[in-house]
């Protein structure tokens, strides 16, 4: 059993998608300690003993959003929301190891996750949002961006 | 200073904060208890006489049955198909011959997506290869092997319309000029595949179905399909839809699991995977040859207009025949071409069956004008964006109509290009340009016009198919006030990213004049649902707004003749404000929203006497303008609003490789009013991104033995973060006359304009080679293919 299947299917943790099941859109992108990696490339039996941070563990609390969450908000980063999760726990990694990441820097840090409805520019504009807005607050910033891997 | 308080200004989009979270809802998040999972079994032979065995995958564990064509075409109609084409019959599984790779011969149903693959492997399935056609030229001839046999030949479609007196325009003419382009075989491809789940309860004799759909009239096609009542099958419009841009139709997935629950009586849902989504899904678009033939003056003005369109639809047809019939309604894009003909064809081959795509024809058709007016500058010598204003409709000529019968709505093109030249000038793009020829690289500026038409009527079905008689594409919006005073608006389709619970937040804000984030919004199913088609044919801005506007203003009507009658005052002296009515004389003689709330609910003694209690109202549109049908000539009021946009890309290529790099992108854009700025800059720029895949690397190739060689996203390869460039968008707004805000269509003009400019600029670059390409896509292996054979020529 793959462990994007196992996190839907067996843990109800359906904010991960299957796009392409082949290891190329990356919908299916979590976190393993901390590093974005494709849940459909890996069986779910390789996953013991890592820490596995999902879509569902970045929101702050019932009904709140991360500051990542809330620029992908501001600026309209997604439409259909498909890829969302995944462009979204590829950003938080970025911003974990980078604080003040260029536009290029953002640009390869996506760039293995296909988005089909935004051409990426208002995704691009979410994530230089979310981490001025991060680098600004005045609160720690594992807090800041709702918690650590 | 905007007129509006809501529109126009900068919001939230209300659909993401549950989208960043990873609570959105889509089909495959859908797991009734109990669900049974489908398989598909495939032809591997792009034509032949099949026999199906079931009993080896019978007999594999948790497989709880195996469907063939023959069974499931006994138990159910055809596909509703868009032509009049009662031959060319398109069922869910083929029944006896299979006519493409990929196509569907037998469907395993199992406990598990897993044991259902593996039991797909069993069935035995004979196949003896029949002669097949490929290619849409060699379909057209008489000898070529028809894919439907009784059909008798693969023409579907074959029709010429002449608008005007296009042999005196051409003999008038002192030049004309020839040209032969070909749009290739790509689409839309959404990241979600086709995902759709049905549940039958024998008792309530009721289907339930999610589906990941984007199709007109969808549960009335089910339900026709499967031979239940309309009200038998309850389509859930609350599925999130992981993006579509007009591909997800859905409707043969959904009658086949749709009958297997009723067979079966369990949950049933099919998720597609990748390969069976790119084979044999609702997958492909358009795959289109164009010869084009135009009259011109010294000046390059063009007088009339020969097109031919053949279009390869594959091996069945649904609606997508039509996608040759829309373009009639821009068939001169932005331009003033006083005679046209053109001549539609669409042939049947054993290729997958081809779908809708973002546009619906138009994109391929803008391309093949606009290589046209490229073609036209080059021979006369004179400058491509000199040519293109010459053109151009003015200002002072709207309402236009254009010799197909259609009149564009209002525009002002000329203002448009100004305000991107403003931005650069022209001079400073050819500068850049030429810096980089200098470089080494080949460099070309790319320039494209483009006209969305927005609203979508449908009109096109009349047009094609003489039995069809739709003249109504309606959309509709219920509002409610309950008791507590909340507000709650209904949308009766499903939605793929388009933001419309945002649309119908703020439309009905602005009328009431209430914040639109307290107005909830709600997709009840399809039998609690009012007359609505869906959000194709860029309408929704105007359509659905449109309802949501008049239904709003219907409630606001009633709210200020039930405080008239109860302030005893006429209501023409009745001031509606911000959720209260004032008398005019005496403006402290006020009523509040609560108060107004209590009447309609409880005081039924306070109500004018034909007022209803309660505060509930609808509206079912129409679409503005049209309503009638094609004269017989074929001149029909295509779609009601047109938007604009222009193109302008710097691109370089580097001369060993092939590889494009876009160095700069403007685009200036001019939907009239727009609703939300966020959602609109969204569209565009998707739109200008999928452009860029269908120009530079998208195709759905197929090898001489039929085989579909783009089967992963590996080789079917979309544009990611890297090769989508920052693209400097100008906005003008001419507001429409016809809708309620002055708005126009905004999701389709990126793709409408993109390829057609990326091509102009592959072109201008290659033009010191003396090389044109008229192709799409212009692959990176191809180019510095074709280079390189120039080079050593030379």
């Amino acid at each position: 059993m793959t462990l994007l299947d196992c996190l839907r299917d067996n843990l109800g943790l359906t904010g991960a998608h299957a796009g392409c099941e082949h290891g190329v859109c990356g919908a299916c992108t979590i976190l393993i300690d901390g590093v974005a990696v494709r849940a459909c490339l890996m069986f779910a039996v390789q996953a013991d003993g890592v820490a596995i941070t999902t879509i569902e563990g970045l929101s702050p609390g019932p009904g709140e959003l991360s500051v990542l969450q809330d620029a992908f908000c501001e600026t309209h980063g997604l439409q259909c929301g498909y890829c969302t999760p995944a462009m979204i726990l590829a950003a938080h990694a970025l911003l974990a190891a980078n604080p003040a990441p260029t536009r290029d820097d953002i640009v390869e840090a996506i760039s293995g996750n296909i988005c089909r409805c935004t051409g990426y520019a208002q995704i691009v504009e979410a994530i230089a949002l979310a981490a001025e807005r991060m680098r600004g607050a005045n609160v720690p910033p594992e807090t800041a961006r709702g918690g650590s891997p | 200073m905007s007129r509006f308080r809501f529109v126009s200004s900068d919001r939230r989009v209300r659909e993401d904060r549950r989208f960043v979270v990873g609570k959105g809802r889509f089909a495959a998040d859908v797991m009734p208890s109990g669900t049974h999972h489908v398989a598909l079994v495939t032809s591997p032979h792009p034509a032949a006489r099949i026999v199906v065995d079931k009993r080896a995958a019978l007999a594999m564990p948790g497989v709880a049955y195996v469907l063939d064509g023959r069974e499931l075409a006994a138990a159910t109609q055809p596909l509703a198909a868009g032509l009049d084409t009662p031959q060319v019959p398109r069922r869910p599984l083929a029944v006896d011959v299979a006519r493409y790779a990929g196509e569907w011969v037998a469907a395993v149903v199992a406990d598990t997506r897993a044991r259902a693959e593996d039991a797909a492997e069993h069935v035995q399935v004979i196949y003896d290869p029949l002669p097949f056609v490929l290619d849409a030229e060699e379909a057209l001839a008489p000898t070529s092997p028809p894919v439907h046999a009784e059909h008798g030949s693969n023409v579907l479609l074959d029709r010429t319309f002449v608008w005007g007196d296009v042999e005196g325009d051409f003999a008038a003419s002192p030049h004309r000029l020839a040209l032969r382009v070909k749009w290739g075989r790509s689409s839309t491809v959404p990241i979600e595949t086709f995902g759709v789940v049905a549940s039958w309860d024998p008792w309530r004799e009721l289907l339930d179905v999610w589906a990941s759909i984007q199709m007109p009239k969808f549960p009335d096609q089910l339900a026709a399909a499967l031979r239940l009542p309309g009200s038998s099958v309850r389509v859930h419009n609350d599925v999130d839809v992981g993006g579509s841009y007009g591909v997800k139709r859905g409707i043969k997935h959904a009658v086949l699991v749709g009958y297997l629950s009723r067979r079966l009586g369990l949950p049933v849902r099919l998720i597609e995977d990748r390969l069976e989504n790119m084979q044999g899904g609702d997958a492909h678009g358009p795959e289109r040859l164009f010869d084009v033939e135009v009259a011109f003056d010294d000046a390059g003005v063009i007088r009339s207009l020969k097109m031919q369109a053949l279009d390869n639809v594959g091996a069945y047809a649904g609606r997508s025949p039509f996608q040759l019939g829309k373009p009639v309604g821009a068939i001169v894009g932005p331009y003033r071409i006083a005679s046209v003909q053109y001549r539609a064809i669409a042939v049947t081959t054993n290729k997958t069956v081809q779908e809708a795509v973002r546009a619906f024809g138009q994109s391929p058709t803008n391309y093949a004008i606009e290589r046209t007016i490229d073609e036209v500058a080059n021979r006369l010598g004179l400058d491509r964006l000199e040519v293109r204003r010459r053109n151009l409709i003015r200002r002072d000529e709207f309402p236009y109509t254009i010799p197909s019968g259609t009149t564009y709505d209002s525009g002002d093109y000329h203002a448009v290009i100004d305000k991107v030249l403003a931005r650069t000038g022209y001079g400073e793009l050819i500068e850049a340009r030429d810096r980089l020829r200098a470089d080494g690289r080949l460099a070309g500026l790319g320039i494209a016009a483009c006209l969305e038409p927005s609203g979508g009527n449908s009109a096109f079905e009349p047009l094609l198919n003489p039995k069809n008689t739709t003249t109504t594409w309606m959309d509709s919006c219920r509002i409610s006030v309950d008791l507590s005073g909340a507000i709650t608006a209904t949308m009766h389709t499903s939605s793929s990213g388009q933001g419309h619970e945002t649309l119908v937040g703020t439309a009905i804000g602005e009328v009431l004049e209430v914040d639109p984030d307290r107005i909830r919004v709600v997709r009840p199913d399809s039998l609690e649902s009012l007359p609505s088609n869906s959000p194709v044919g860029s309408r929704m801005a105007i359509m659905l707004g449109g309802a949501a506007f008049h239904a709003a203003h219907k409630l606001k009507a009633k709210l200020i003749a039930i405080a008239a009658h109860d302030l005893g005052i006429p209501p023409d002296r009745a001031i509606y404000r911000e959720g209260g009515v004032c008398d005019a004389a005496t403006p402290e003689r006020r009523l509040g929203w609560p108060d107004l709330v209590t009447i309609a609910h409880r005081q039924f003694h306070r109500l004018p006497p034909d007022v209803e209690p309660g505060l509930s109202v609808s509206h079912v549109m129409q679409v503005p303008t049209g309503g009638t049908l094609p004269t017989a000539d074929g001149r029909v009021q295509m779609y009601p609003c047109f938007s604009f946009e222009f193109h302008l890309v710097l691109l370089a290529i580097d001369p060993e490789l092939g590889r494009t790099e876009i160095a700069r992108y403007l685009v200036g854009h001019d939907c009239g009013t727009v609703i939300n700025p966020k959602i609109v800059r969204g569209m565009t720029m998707g739109g200008i991104a999928h452009g860029i895949g269908a120009a530079l690397y998208e195709e759905f190739a197929h090898d001489e033995h039929g085989q579909l060689v783009t089967q992963t996203f590996m080789d079917y390869v979309m544009p990611s973060s890297h090769e989508v460039p920052p693209v400097e968008i100008v906005h003008h707004a001419t507001p429409s006359p016809h809708t309620v805000f002055g708005q126009k269509g905004s999701g389709e003009s990126g793709y409408l304009g993109a390829p057609a400019a990326i091509a102009s600029a592959v072109n201008d670059a290659l033009r010191p080679l003396g090389i044109s390409v008229n192709r799409t896509p212009i692959k990176m292996a191809w180019l510095s293919d074709l280079i390189a054979e120039v080079k050593a020529r030379s």
